[in-house]
């Protein structure tokens, strides 16, 4: 992998993960984290540049979505659930 | 919260005595009510239904909000958008079961496919055919248009399923009957999770030359199914078991060789006449987001569910004896779990684990009191059926969640066998059918 490409995967997984902390719904958030966490170790491997790219570029569309997702989530929480309550943790 | 449980709390309350009904009530009322104001229950009934996945609900909204045409619009852009997005969807629908597009009719939603595959089939068959071969744990509104068929004059074999839940081939073999037009049997039943044969059927259906219709609103995205492997003609789909929209499904229709089926109503003649009705292309879109979604994450949502489910289902044969799993361990889809918690009445489990969502079998059917009929077809006793909870664990669904769930659900069956004096009999070594009830 050039360190261009390598800089760049860090960076917006390191984004992807950022902006995916700020959603409302506990399950929203625990899943799009898990999710990413899981898909970039499944693909750490690929040292094709094309095949990265191509990913990269997906990435960047699933942060678009992430992003505008978590601001309607945000428009439109609720309360958190049981589970969230420091008292049962 | 009252409003909504208010059936289970009659049941519930209505298996205590007087005394503990008031302690009952108190010990509940006084920390919980407080407790949930400020926060929700998990949610763990996912075969009700599941919430929308965000791609989903991203996919939609640039429908809701600017390309609101008719999608059978002819003579302006407004139409030709909504009905490239409309035909976009097909295409993801389709993909997900191995189909072609032109065999997908969107509806809306898995009771309006079963109804339109029962009573359409027969119904345009019917001058040479009147007969219809399912099963007794079918859904509700396969079972209802069945009923409905029979009072039209057809004839409606209702096999029966074997303790596991699954039905035997040899029975569907032998129901045949010159005049069958339809078979229909559902791959993944909704209360138990198992999985039905439906591979073998396809074949058995096809030697005869029966159409096979399968609901298969609970195992599409979840279970790889393939309409020409499995040989099925009709299947119905719905959106909202899928992380889609509530109000779409949709219903593959083989052409070939070609299944007819006459509308359940009139109208525009909409996909292909079989569903008249302008098709609602914010959700149309969901559905197809919701297919595309389920096929690139169903491996990994499978795997991740089985071992959630594995662990609940460890975790609390572990700690509590007498548990019984509904259905047959080794077909079915994980996901979804039937535990019948014996010497404990599930209303009352239920009402006592308020701050989880779970149900005891069917939303359709949870504002009844009788046992549910799928678990009295699998032959379960009647108070079994009646301590019965189903766990629903789906792609949102976390360790954390399912850990909770398993410590409460531990506490409280623990605590309401202790106050059961027919526990107490048990644990005394009486063997309770031998008691002989008296009626005062």
């Amino acid at each position: 992998m050039a360190a261009s490409s390598r800089a760049e995967v860090l960076r917006i997984y390191r984004v992807l993960l950022r902006e995916s902390q700020r959603f409302a719904a506990y399950g929203y958030r625990t899943y799009a984290i898990r999710r990413i966490r899981d898909a970039f170790r499944e693909n750490k491997h690929i040292k094709d540049s094309a095949e990265i790219q191509k990913l990269v570029n997906k990435a960047k569309e699933n942060l678009d979505i992430i992003h505008r997702q978590v601001t309607i989530g945000q428009m439109y929480s609720t309360q958190k659930l049981v589970i969230e309550n420091p008292e049962n943790t | 919260m009252l409003l909504l449980r208010r059936a289970g709390a009659l049941r519930g309350l209505a298996a205590f005595p007087a005394r503990r009904r008031l302690s009952a009530a108190s010990e509940h009322g006084g920390k919980n009510s407080d407790e949930q104001s400020k926060f929700r229950p998990l949610y763990m009934d996912v075969q009700a239904t599941t919430p929308l996945d965000p791609r989903v609900l991203d996919s939609m909204l640039p429908y809701l909000i600017c390309y609101y045409g008719n999608p059978h619009s002819r003579t302006h852009a407004y139409g030709w958008e909504s009905e490239t997005a409309m035909e976009q969807a097909r295409r993801q629908v389709a993909s997900l079961i191995g189909a072609d597009p032109r065999e997908i009719i969107f509806t809306s939603g898995a009771t309006e496919s079963n109804n339109l595959a029962i009573k359409g089939v027969a119904r345009f068959y019917k001058s040479r055919k009147k007969h219809i071969i399912t099963t007794q744990t079918e859904h509700k509104c396969v079972l209802d248009s069945c009923r409905s068929l029979e009072a039209e004059g057809f004839r409606v074999t209702y096999l029966p399923v074997k303790r596991n839940g699954l039905i035997d081939l040899k029975e569907l073999e032998n129901a045949f009957q010159p005049d069958t037009s339809l078979v229909s049997i559902m791959t993944v039943n909704n209360e138990i999770g198992v999985k039905q044969p439906v591979c073998d059927i396809g074949q058995i259906c096809r030697s005869h030359k029966v159409f096979f219709h399968t609901d298969a609103a609970q195992a599409i995205g979840k279970v790889p199914v393939d309409v020409n492997d499995t040989k099925i003609d009709l299947m119905s789909i719905s959106g909202h078991k899928i992380y889609g929209p509530k109000g779409v499904g949709a219903i593959y229709v083989r052409r070939r060789p070609r299944v007819r089926l006459e509308p359940l109503q009139s109208g525009g003649g909409q996909e292909r006449g079989m569903r008249s009705g302008t098709v609602p292309t914010p959700l149309a879109v969901g559905l197809g987001a919701a297919c595309e979604v389920a096929q690139q994450e169903m491996e990994y949502d499978h795997k991740r569910i089985s071992l959630l489910a594995n662990q609940l289902v460890t975790k609390i044969m572990k700690e509590i004896p007498d548990v019984v799993m509904n259905g047959d361990p080794e077909h079915r889809y994980p996901g979804c779990i039937n535990l019948s918690f014996a010497y404990v009445e599930g209303e009352s489990l239920l009402m006592a684990l308020k701050d989880v969502a779970l149900s005891s079998g069917s939303a359709c059917t949870s504002a009844s009191l009788e046992p549910s009929y799928v678990l009295r077809a699998i032959g379960t006793d009647e108070d079994l059926a009646h301590s019965s909870i189903r766990f629903g664990i789906g792609r949102f669904t976390t360790e954390e969640e399912v850990d909770y769930t398993v410590q409460k659900c531990i506490q409280h069956v623990k605590r309401l066998r202790e106050m059961s004096p027919l526990w107490e009999m048990v644990q005394d070594g009486i063997d309770l059918k031998s008691i002989k009830w008296t009626q005062h």
